[in-house]
């Protein structure tokens, strides 16, 4: 009935509420950067995940050179699989980490492309910068750590920055992030906690939590639209 | 009944207006292009726009040489911060009384 009886007023109502709608979405567009999709937390994950497994697997095959090592063995067969387990996981850990920003650059590009946004403007800049300082740090402070044989703590330290990163990107992109950046500052406390299990809570950290958030984004801002 | 809409600012009743006063509220300035870009405006629009905004003295222009080129920036002025709030006040006093 009263879709019927549109009055001048009921008109004016809905003028106002798009006003207030346009407002509202110039601000967020503005400020945010909002193509990063989900699609390429759940890759990261996936690559995390890998990346872990063939870390585990690095340490293994070395294990025996490193258990065994009681004066017995030649110094330098122990020091070289030390350096050889260095120089693996580090190629691991980077192609993880260019694999994950290459992916994520795809499906961003393609989201960004489907809404009609540049991927490069004013808030993917502000959004970089406030994530890469904190976690710039973070790197800085694992590679000190790893100088002063501090392994065990290299693990947290990774998950307790990278959480707090995110915590200072929620400013710049989807609210949303701030609770993946919450889980993950609780996981690096808890790590930091029970060392030792690195590797567990890197898989959790960097892999189910992105999987799991990735998918939770996409079902949510991108599936069907 | 009050009357809101009196309140309603004539300056904003434009779309474009709306959306450059939207984005100057929620950024410390912004160039021209950038500002074409988020509001999928042409260059003719969008200046005819500012500068009724700046005729009102809502929008601060500032224009400064970057080698050769021109780079304008604009920001939200304090009397234009004003005028937008009692815009948005006036709106949803407006919105509530209907309810």
């Amino acid at each position: 009935m009263q879709s019927t009886l549109k009055t001048p007023s009921m008109n004016q109502t809905q003028e106002h509420l798009e006003a207030l709608q346009d407002i509202r979405s110039m601000m967020k567009k503005s400020t945010r950067f909002l193509s990063l999709s989900g699609l390429s937390g759940v890759f990261a994950g996936i690559y995390a995940i890998a990346g872990a497994i063939v870390a585990n697997y690095i340490a293994h095959s070395f294990s025996d050179d490193l258990n065994y090592y009681d004066g017995t063995l030649v110094f330098e067969k122990y020091m070289d699989s030390i350096h050889k387990i260095y120089t693996y996981m580090f190629i691991d850990a980077l192609l993880v980490l260019f694999l994950s920003i290459g992916t994520g650059f795809i499906f961003s590009y393609r989201k960004a492309k489907k809404t009609g946004q540049k991927l490069f403007d004013h808030t993917a800049l502000r959004l970089f910068i406030n994530l890469i300082i904190p976690i710039g740090a973070g790197g800085v402070l694992c590679l000190i750590l790893l100088n002063h044989g501090y392994i065990g703590l290299i693990a947290p330290v990774m998950l307790l920055f990278y959480g707090m990163a995110l915590l200072n990107a929620s400013k710049y992109t989807l609210d949303d992030i701030r609770y993946l950046g919450i889980c993950e500052i609780v996981l690096g406390l808890l790590n930091a906690w029970l060392m030792g299990y690195g590797l567990w809570f890197w898989v959790i950290g960097f892999g189910v939590l992105h999987i799991v958030y990735g998918l939770v984004m996409w079902i949510k801002y991108e599936k069907g639209k | 009944m009050k009357n809101y809409i009196h309140k309603l600012n004539k300056a904003f009743e434009n779309r474009v207006r709306l959306g450059i006063m939207s984005i100057l509220m929620v950024n410390d300035n912004m160039d021209f292009n950038t500002m074409k870009e988020t509001l999928e405006l042409t260059d003719g629009n969008l200046a005819s726009h500012i500068a009724a905004l700046e005729k009102e003295g809502f929008v601060h222009v500032k224009k400064e040489f970057v080698g050769k080129k021109t780079l304008t920036t604009y920001s939200v002025t304090k009397v234009g911060m004003k005028a937008f709030n009692e815009h948005l006040d006036a709106l949803e006093a407006l919105l509530k009384q209907r309810e």
